[in-house]
């Protein structure tokens, strides 16, 4: 069977669902992490998957002939330097909680609430 | 003339006081150059007096036949779809005449200001204020429109508040300012409020646009005019808001001639003559009949305060109110050019003695300071015999004195005898109330001339009540006796512009007949008057009579008694001459009627109110705002899981709406 873009969007789409759940359920700092970077890049895969759709279609002639091919893949690129970033500033509070805590438990970190 | 050159009539004082006014802000020697800083003052009236002179002789040539203002204009105010008002002026008849009044007065006060104030520690302020007060004044007599008005209206008022208290450290004095600016508030509150009305009836603000819609007014030229008359009363101090004039005169002497006698508290008579289509209109019938009444009785009661009071300005300033008293009675009987014309000769011979009684008081003040008495400089019953000492001012006191009195030839006369006339003949066709105020009148004539001459003579007159053994008062300089033989000699010839009609034949009245003629039209009483020719000349007669026999008996009367004249006075008037005394407890009266009452609301419906109303509101708003936020508060858990949900719920809720809606 061929490969074609609707099992890159679900593998994308069901990658996206593992993460959120990660995030909204884990209490490790680090997994917690992780399932960000995996929702990130749920999101890329779907980007490249349609920056290829794209291409093909305009290549061929169709509608979408105005959207640049490139512009998925472009985008894909920024999110990975977020994402780097992000990890930078993440982890360094992480390693904070950590030193303060000799835990990373995310739940006991609530000093802001009411 | 140019535009540039007729805006300098208002913008050169409002430059006088600015630069004076800045200059001594920032420069402490500059404060102490006395003669620069006069010759600015001077100089910024001066120049505009010219200037409107110009135009005078422009307007009696040039434009001889059409009579048309010349008009000019400094700045857009406001520009809107309803509403259209500049700062815009205009030169009739009217403006001119008070102009000159203005700015020539306003000159020789100036300059009689600079010996006067010699020596002042504010020398500059004072001048600064005198400036400030000719530009609003002007603004109120040359503004072509209401809201113009009202600026130089609201402009005089707080200048009048700034001289009032000059010397502010004395209390007595400070409070007579703010005594004199509450009444006016009073007053000015009625005007905003004719202000609206007319704005309402007419959607303009312009006089000729509100004159020229006069008729269409109907009732409500009723409420106007009587708004307007109560703005008058404040201004030109008369029942019930009279009270602050006879305290102002706190201020220094000239700003009293300035302001409390020649210009200022004149406004009011302008105000309603350059209104007067508004008043001849049927409906304010009425409103004429309430000025001349309470006219004469301000006028009567002014008068009789003024037989007993021993303070040389208390003297003038109670006559002054007295004098207004007239005007409006001339006002009342629809002749609005009399009442102008009574507003000049006024301005001549009460500017004169104002600035008389300020030299006897230099004069008195350096004397006591020689003896190291301490009495009061203004007390007549400390003076007497001072004709020797100053001539130059007993001159002109005397000359001025006449004037007031009526005695035939002088200005006081003519225009006295007018206004009497006036109403008296207004009795045959508008009600026979104004026999009655005619009656009240002619007693106020007589007692002014008996207490004019009495002041005169208790001054001048007579034996000196302080030792000249060593010390003697001296004259005042010529920078002081130049303004006054001026106006004495004005007031000699000011009545001559408008000789009876009557009597000397229609033209021989130049102020009604041929100056104002076409621009004022007074309710016309001239078919009367020829009825009554007799009549006419027997007032006249009676006008002579009262005020010749009054002057000679009361001359006469203070030289065989002396100050002994007052205790016979006293006999005459028996229980009322205390009352007189006491200013027949007007002041007392308020106090107990309104300003009480007014102390006691503050003091508990406000402070009630204050407390729990409006400290109720503000505190209540800010437990609201508590109790509200303790519970939604609790919204932040402070786990991070919570915040992520409910951003993924947000996430799903907008995407699902964007994909499905």
């Amino acid at each position: 069977m061929e490969p074609n873009a609707f099992m890159y969007l679900t593998v994308a789409a069901v990658m996206f669902a593992i993460g959120v759940v990660g995030v909204l359920t884990r209490r490790n700092g680090i997994v917690v992490f992780m399932c960000v970077e995996l929702m990130l890049n749920a999101v890329n895969l779907s980007l490249i998957t349609f920056s290829k759709m794209h291409s093909v279609a305009a290549a061929a002639g169709g509608a979408a002939a105005n959207v640049n091919p490139a512009a998925g893949s472009m985008m894909v690129f920024f999110v990975m330097c977020v994402a780097a970033a992000e990890a930078v500033v993440g982890l360094a509070i992480v390693i904070s909680i950590f030193r303060n805590k000799l835990h990373i438990d995310i739940n006991d970190v609530n000093i802001f609430k009411w | 003339m140019s535009n540039t050159v007729l805006s300098l009539i208002v913008l050169l004082p409002l430059a006088g006081a600015a630069l004076i006014g800045l200059t001594g802000f920032l420069n402490e020697r500059f404060r102490h150059q006395e003669k620069l800083i006069g010759l600015i003052a001077t100089s910024a009236v001066a120049i505009p007096f010219f200037i409107i002179l110009a135009a005078f002789l422009q307007f009696t040539s040039g434009h001889g036949e059409h009579h048309d203002a010349i008009r000019f204009s400094i700045i857009p105010w406001i520009e809107t779809a309803g509403i259209k008002i500049n700062f815009s002026y205009h030169l009739d008849q009217l403006s001119l005449l008070m102009g000159m009044i203005v700015t020539g007065i306003g000159s020789l006060i100036h300059i009689y200001s600079i010996a006067y104030m010699h020596h002042d520690k504010g020398f500059y302020k004072f001048f600064l204020y005198l400036n400030l007060f000719i530009f609003a004044m002007l603004n109120l007599i040359l503004g072509d429109n209401m809201a113009v008005l009202f600026l130089g209206w609201e402009g005089v008022g707080v200048c009048s508040y700034l001289l009032i208290g000059f010397w502010y450290e004395d209390m007595e004095k400070a409070k007579a300012a703010q005594k004199a600016f509450v009444a006016n508030r009073i007053g000015d509150f009625a005007m905003i409020g004719a202000m609206f009305m007319i704005f309402g009836q007419v959607h303009s603000l312009n006089f000729a646009d509100i004159n020229a819609s006069a008729g269409s007014l109907g009732d409500n030229a009723f409420w106007i005019t009587l708004l307007l008359f109560i703005a008058a009363t404040g201004k030109s101090a008369q029942i019930p808001l009279y009270v602050w004039l006879p305290d102002a005169m706190a201020g220094p002497t000239p700003v009293s001639a300035l302001i409390h006698a020649a210009t200022m508290v004149t406004s009011g008579i302008y105000l309603i003559a350059r209104m007067h289509p508004v008043f001849n209109v049927p409906a304010a019938e009425p409103v004429l009949i309430v000025i001349a009444v309470v006219a004469a009785a301000t006028a009567i009661l002014a008068a009789l305060i003024a037989i007993a009071q021993n303070d040389i300005k208390k003297v003038l300033a109670y006559s002054t109110v007295s004098q207004l008293g007239f005007m409006f009675m001339a006002l009342g009987a629809g002749a609005y050019t009399t009442a102008i014309f009574h507003v000049m000769t006024h301005a001549f011979f009460k500017a004169c003695l104002f600035l008389g009684s300020g030299s006897v008081i230099h004069a008195m003040h350096h004397y006591f300071d020689e003896t190291h008495e301490h009495k009061d400089p203004q007390d007549i019953r400390f003076m007497g015999g001072l004709k020797k000492y100053m001539p130059a001012t007993g001159m002109t006191f005397w000359i001025s004195t006449l004037a007031i009195a009526g005695i035939p030839g002088l200005s006081g006369f003519f225009s006295k005898d007018e206004i009497l006339a006036n109403t008296f003949f207004s009795g045959f066709d508008h009600g026979s109330i104004y026999f009655i105020v005619w009656l009240v009148g002619t007693i106020t004539a007589c007692l002014t001339a008996f207490y004019m001459t009495r002041l005169t003579y208790l001054t001048f007159f007579g034996e000196a009540r302080y030792k000249t053994d060593k010390h003697h008062p001296h004259e005042s300089s010529p920078l002081m006796t130049i303004p006054l033989w001026i106006l004495g000699i004005l007031a000699v010839v000011g009545g001559y512009l408008g000789l009876p009609a009557g009597v000397f034949g229609h033209n021989a009245h130049i102020l009604n007949h041929t100056w104002f003629h076409g621009l004022i039209n007074n309710r016309d009483l001239e078919h009367t008057m020829h009825e009554h020719i007799a009549l006419e000349y027997g007032l006249l007669v009676l006008a002579i009579a009262i005020a010749v026999g009054v002057v000679y008996f009361a001359y006469n009367f203070y030289a065989k008694n002396g100050l002994e004249g007052d205790e016979k006075v006293k006999k005459v008037f028996g229980s009322m001459y205390k009352w007189m005394e006491n200013k027949f407890y007007v002041d007392e009266f308020y106090e107990k009627t309104i300003l009480k009452p007014f102390v006691w609301a503050g003091d508990n419906i406000v402070v009630w109110f204050d407390k729990n109303i409006i400290d109720g509101v503000i505190n209540g708003s800010a437990s609201a705002t508590a109790a509200v936020g303790d519970v939604i508060r609790r919204m932040q858990t402070g786990y991070v899981a919570h915040y992520a949900l409910i951003i993924s719920i947000g996430v799903v809720i907008i995407i699902g709406y964007l994909i499905l809606g």
